[in-house]
């Protein structure tokens, strides 16, 4: 049964008189438990996706169904109720409170759940997630005393704190290194193995793609191959190689 | 979001930066303590300069007795002999807004002691309250007669200093006996010093017995004269054509045969209906002056038996200027503190809407983030207001106990009048939640429309 059902989604942004059409009519569907990587050259789109399928943008036109729902048309409200409770989103740039310790980031999206979690619970919910990904003894340590990897980590965490059945991960590895990178990767497979929690990660590294169930790339806001065999890499030409050194958002 | 996480997660964001924190709350913390040692100070004055104009007589009332008219001739304010005693004792007891009363008899004779003579401005038959009723309670040697002396038509008296310096050149009068009227009365104390009074009368030239005494003993035989050497020959013109005054057993009128100033002095004879001059009434705060005259007029209506569309056989009379003056100089000073604690209070404000406006554009990512993983617009905006307002209230906590203390300092330094004011104390609070919600606002309202996207990408 699929998770996710986009029929010709369309983005275009308005800058003063100018329309750029950003996503040109895209239409997918992620089966739950799968495991997508979505490849595109910088610009093409890729950010832009993600962000309507974490229902933090609606698109401009198109039907998004999650779960059944459909969610293009949801006020602010009932997006943030949505990412709240079934979205899970790591960035890039990991994005932790600063100043405040991996504990209580882990714990920040409880503060916008509805259902009363004491603290006691929430504090075993976080400590259970830190030790999974193996942060348990720096619980305590603010992001400027971890390392990226780490930070990445706690983030990650962070995403599963309200057990969501999507997580998405716009260039997670983009800032780190291959081997941190390749730890990052492997939490992935492993979540989505062991959970069968519906990933979807923007990458640009061959290596996770060949993991992936599904390939989906992404050229000039349209969905080029939706082929997991792979074949070659003639989106966009063969740019980044097997380590991200792109930096785009 | 629970209210007690919003709290913890505002305490915690103003703990990140708490320099910041304590700077702006400074602006809330100097307003109100200033606010509150203004108050305080403000309080004290105004209650001093109040004590200081009532002494002068602001909240008194003089209630006239009416004017007696026959065949249409007037004899002017005050004739009608219609004031009792008991009028007196039934506005102390019924007449809640009035706080003493004191009945007068006035005569103005000569008074000797020794071989000197003096012809006081004015020598005033009344009770104890009577000092109370003119705020003059503290005597300066001796001690006022008593309501046991009025009772006993008692041969006593108390002087003002201008008797003791004139009858007495200055030497303690206590116990000495001066002679009104040929009537002896033994001095029981001195009056402090009053001064001239607004118009200048000297009213310190004042001696006061029992209205009793004064009554029977002395203006049994004296209305109106001055030189008592010619006490039998004058008596008030107005006795021969005021047919009123016949009624009433206090004139001259011969239905008797006339004793003899002696035997009336000796034997002073039971009187069914005693008139007095006026009845002096205190209220209990200038405030409560329009309610004393109402219920005083309501009182002697009832007593006087006057109906309702008859006119009043009496008048009541107050110092309206001076209560203008008291009434308009609080209002000044208050309206005085209310702007500067508007002022203080705003510059405040000004302060926390600027370091919120700061914040928020400073804190935008974080914003975007909690947008992210699940924060609705309504949650952004109550956790800025709430640290907003936790700031304010925190701010004004601390102003209240060092404007507390401010004004304790001043009291125990400078020796100035404090008044501790709970209100100013519930004022201040509310106002500094006030500023914090109305001044907390517009950044909370500017953070919470962000666009979680944008806010997420901001540099
Ligand atoms: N808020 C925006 N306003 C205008 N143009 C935008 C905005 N966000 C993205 N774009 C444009 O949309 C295109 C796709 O951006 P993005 O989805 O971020 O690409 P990427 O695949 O690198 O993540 C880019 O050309 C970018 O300039
Ligand atoms: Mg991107």
């Amino acid at each position: 049964m699929p998770l996710i059902e986009l029929r010709d989604i369309c983005k275009t942004y308005h800058i003063g008189e100018l329309d750029v059409p950003v996503l040109k009519g895209v239409s997918l569907s992620v089966n739950e438990g799968e495991l997508v990587a979505l490849m595109g050259a910088s610009g093409s789109g890729k950010s832009t996706l993600m962000n309507i399928l974490g229902c933090l943008d609606h698109p401009t036109s198109g039907e998004y169904r999650l779960g059944g729902q459909e969610v293009s048309r949801l006020s602010a409200d009932g997006r943030a109720l949505l990412r709240n409770q079934k979205i899970g989103f790591i960035f890039q740039n990991f994005n932790l409170l600063p100043r405040t310790s991996a504990l209580e980031n882990v714990m920040l999206p409880l503060s916008y759940t509805l259902e009363g979690l004491s603290d006691r619970e929430a504090q075993d919910r976080a400590m259970t997630l830190l030790d999974r990904v193996g942060l348990s003894e720096r619980s305590h340590h603010e992001p400027s005393q971890l390392s990226g990897g780490q930070q990445q980590r706690v983030a990650i965490a962070r995403s599963l704190i309200n057990r969501p059945s999507l997580l998405l991960a716009d260039e997670p590895t983009g800032n780190l290194d291959s081997r941190t990178s390749a730890e990052v990767l492997h939490m992935f497979q492993e979540l989505n193995q062991q959970e069968a929690i519906t990933i979807i990660i923007v990458t640009h590294d061959l290596q996770v793609a060949m993991h992936a169930k599904k390939i989906v790339r992404i050229s000039d806001g349209q969905i080029v191959d939706g082929d997991p065999s792979g074949g070659g890499l003639q989106v966009g030409g063969i740019v980044e190689g097997y380590e991200s050194s792109d930096v785009t958002t | 979001m629970k209210a007690y996480r919003t709290i913890n997660t505002a305490l915690q964001a103003l703990g990140r930066n708490p320099m910041r924190a304590t700077l702006t709350a400074l602006g809330i913390i100097i307003g109100v303590a200033a606010v509150i040692a203004m108050m305080e100070i403000g309080k004290g004055s105004s209650a001093a300069i109040e004590r200081a104009i009532s002494s002068m007589g602001a909240n008194n009332l003089l209630i006239h007795p009416g004017t007696a008219a026959s065949g249409g001739v007037s004899f002017g304010g005050g004739t009608a002999t219609t004031l009792t005693p008991q009028d007196c004792e039934a506005i102390l007891q019924e007449c809640p807004a009035v706080r003493s009363a004191a009945p007068d008899v006035q005569a103005r004779t000569q008074v000797i002691y020794g071989n000197r003579n003096w012809v006081p401005l004015s020598i005033n038959g009344s009770t104890p309250a009577y000092l109370d009723v003119r705020s003059w309670t503290d005597m300066a040697e001796g001690e006022m007669f008593t309501d046991r002396d009025v009772r006993n038509t008692s041969k006593v008296c108390v002087v003002g200093q201008t008797i003791v310096r004139e009858l007495f050149s200055g030497a303690s009068p206590i116990d000495k006996k001066l002679r009104i009227q040929n009537v002896l009365f033994r001095v029981v104390g001195v009056l402090s010093s009053k001064g001239a009074n607004m118009m200048g009368a000297d009213q310190d030239d004042i001696i006061l017995a029992p209205w009793t005494t004064i009554k029977y003993r002395v203006m049994g035989t004296s209305l109106t004269n001055v030189n008592q050497s010619s006490s039998s020959s004058g008596s008030s013109t107005s006795t021969e054509v005021n047919s009123l005054n016949r009624l009433y057993p206090t004139s001259s009128l011969n239905l008797y045969p006339v004793p003899s100033p002696t035997q009336m002095a000796d034997t002073p004879q039971p009187v069914r209906f005693t008139n007095v001059d006026h009845i002096l009434a205190c209220a209990q705060s200038s405030d409560e002056i329009p309610l004393a005259i109402r219920q005083i007029t309501e009182l002697l209506r009832e007593r006087h038996r006057i109906r309702p569309n008859e006119a009043e056989d009496f008048s009541i009379r107050n110092m309206t200027e001076m209560t203008k003056t008291l009434s308009s100089t609080s209002l000044l000073m208050t309206n005085l503190l209310l702007s500067v604690a508007l002022i203080s209070l705003i510059v405040g404000g000004v302060g926390i809407m600027n370091i919120m406006l700061v914040s928020v554009t400073e804190r935008t990512r974080e914003i975007g983030l909690r947008m992210a993983v699940g924060a609705r617009s309504k949650d952004i905006l109550m956790q800025f207001l709430v640290e907003a307002i936790v700031m304010c209230l925190a701010g004004g906590i601390i102003g209240i106990l060092a404007g507390c203390g401010g004004s304790y300092l001043v009291t125990l330094l400078l020796r100035w009048p404090t008044e501790t004011s709970l209100t100013a104390i519930v004022v201040s609070v509310m106002v500094s939640a006030t500023v914090g919600i109305s001044f907390g606002f517009y950044p909370a309202w500017k953070a919470s429309k962000l666009d979680p996207i944008e806010a997420l990408r901001y540099e």
